[in-house]
């Protein structure tokens, strides 16, 4: 009887044992590989945490790009395994108008209201990623005359437009510098696919690693819609201890820097 | 050749279904075939009905997931199907893992591993832990926990949408089970099979043994990957109840004296209650 019990917890203290090994490892393994946020995902992707939670990588928005646009991670390719990605330097997403890839999404993974206005699709309010110049390896802020990007961008003269600068080198010619404005860039890479350099110069990112974020610190005092930015923004007050002594006294403390 | 067919027919049957299903994806993914599309994870039939791996979805559950109600009605759809013709069917009729584990399994008997090793080092519940434990990670991690190592998917992505390094997978699942374990992934580790155990344990289709039939020739259990569930082998004539049974059919094409066979877990039931009566 004692036996028989003995038995019965060694054996379950084994079976937890395992498990905790096993579980150890097994959620080391998970934590690492969704930990890549360099990630391109299709339009209408939730927030890249909800999205790892909600896709079942069923491969059905991979099924119905046109453009063989988006692919599944495989194991190999140090992305989150079995979810959807695009690299845009090798198929950029050339924004179909009733984005296929979206409305077959079976969990809601890829969320049509956030690529819809007033109940259509619209393509152009997906936020997939931002593009980001490199300026010093863009040609065209050499002075060569390119404009490859702004002429590929589907949103041209919205997402990228140039910015016209006198050459103060040749003194004659204009730079013709692309700008993104990241309010408009729905990331789709057509930009990164067409740039001319080796590596592209313009090259697209999640927006939530590329962009940055104000805070609650500055406004736009100009402008009224952005006060309601801040409407929820709370202050925090901090104190800081004055010193007793003397500024001359303050200043000669070494902290016994000096002393033997 | 009658004999044959006699032999092996339930194993060509479900080589059939495993092989012909993952054409139908294969199909659908690069011909745009509209039977089924998608994956074991979440598919499309005829483009209308929604099916779903329900063990998926619980552990999106687990993982705060919003649900949609398309995955839901999917799950659903493979949950009864399920518990009407046997929760692992999809172990041995569907699943691509079964034809690596099975390949191992084969080679295992052939080479005489199975004297040699006689005793089996580990429990047949470690996969119940094993789901458990997925829920549990899927709930702390915030993401679909087996779903990133799952071998099944990584399998049946790896035909469909390209192999990448998917076939370490398959090659690790081959030399466990042929070396370390026998039947070591399907009938030890896999939580999708644990599920499935559970699920199917009400199913309708299930072996009844008749046991005035049996000559305890001991092949069915030879061949049964989950042998266990063959207990009442010449002992009693009773169903085999236990979600743990696949539905393979191999027990009831080896068995060459009529002891085993499918049948509707009621009917069985009428043929117990009317023998007591007489």
């Amino acid at each position: 009887m004692v036996k028989n019990r003995r038995k019965f917890i060694l054996g379950t203290a084994r079976a937890a044992g395992l498990v905790a090994l096993g579980g150890l490892m097994w959620s080391a393994y998970v934590d690492e590989v969704t930990a890549n946020k360099l990630i391109l995902r299709p339009p209408g992707a939730l927030k890249e945490e909800d999205f790892l939670s909600t896709c079942i990588k069923c491969g059905m928005c991979v099924e119905a790009c046109p453009f063989d646009t988006l692919v599944l991670a495989k194991p190999g390719s140090n992305k989150p395994l079995g979810t959807p990605y695009f690299e845009p330097r090798k198929i950029p997403c050339y924004m179909c108008p009733d984005i296929p890839c979206v409305p077959v999404c079976p969990t809601g993974a890829l969320d049509e209201k956030s690529v819809s206005t007033d109940g259509k699709l619209d393509i152009n309010k997906s936020e997939m990623g931002v593009a980001i110049v490199d300026a010093k390896n863009c040609i065209a802020f050499w002075g060569i005359q390119c404009d490859a990007c702004y002429r590929a961008c589907p949103l041209m003269d919205e997402a990228i437009y140039l910015e016209y600068e006198k050459n103060e080198r040749t003194g004659k010619h204009a730079f013709l510098k692309p700008i993104v404005d990241s309010d408009k860039c729905t990331g789709c890479g057509l930009c990164e696919r067409a740039c001319v350099t080796k590596d592209p110069a313009i090259i697209v990112l999640p927006r939530e690693i590329a962009l940055g974020k104000v805070g609650d610190h500055y406004i736009k005092g100009w402008d009224k819609e952005d006060e309601k930015r801040v409407k929820n923004a709370h202050a925090d007050t901090t104190t800081t201890r004055l010193s007793e002594k003397s500024a001359v006294d303050n200043l000669n403390d070494m902290g016994g820097l000096l002393d033997d | 050749m009658t004999n044959f067919w006699k032999h092996y027919r339930f194993l060509v049957l479900r080589r059939f279904t495993q092989v012909g299903l993952m054409l139908l994806y294969v199909g659908g993914n690069i011909w745009g075939w509209n039977f089924i599309q998608g994956n074991l994870s979440s598919s499309s039939l005829f483009g209308i009905v929604p099916l779903s791996d329900p063990y998926a979805a619980l552990q999106m559950f687990a993982a705060g997931a919003v649900m949609t109600s398309n995955l839901i009605i999917g799950a659903l759809i493979i949950t009864i199907f399920y518990m009407l013709v046997g929760g692992r069917a999809f172990c041995s009729w569907v699943c691509p893992v079964n034809i690596i584990t099975d390949a191992a399994n084969f080679i295992r008997q052939k080479a005489g591993f199975n004297e040699i090793q006689k005793k089996q080092p580990a429990s047949r519940d470690l996969r119940y832990w094993i789901l458990g434990l997925s829920l549990i990670l899927s709930y702390i991690l915030g993401v679909t926990a087996f779903e990133f190592i799952s071998p099944i998917s990584i399998t049946h992505r790896a035909v469909i949408f390209g192999l990448g390094l998917g076939w370490a997978a398959m090659l690790v699942i081959f030399l466990f089970d042929l070396f370390i374990l026998k039947n070591g992934w399907c009938g030890h580790l896999c939580p999708l099979g644990g599920f499935y155990s559970v699920a199917g344990k009400a199913s309708l289709i299930r072996v009844d043994h008749i046991q005035e039939n049996c000559t305890n020739c001991m092949k069915c259990k030879v061949v049964c990957p989950e042998s266990q569930v063959l207990f009442m082998i010449n002992k009693e004539s009773i169903q085999v109840l236990d979600g743990e049974c696949t539905n393979c059919g191999r027990c009831v094409e080896v068995c060459d004296d009529d002891a085993l066979n499918f049948s509707i877990r009621k009917l069985a039931k009428e043929r117990i209650k009317n023998e007591n009566d007489k």
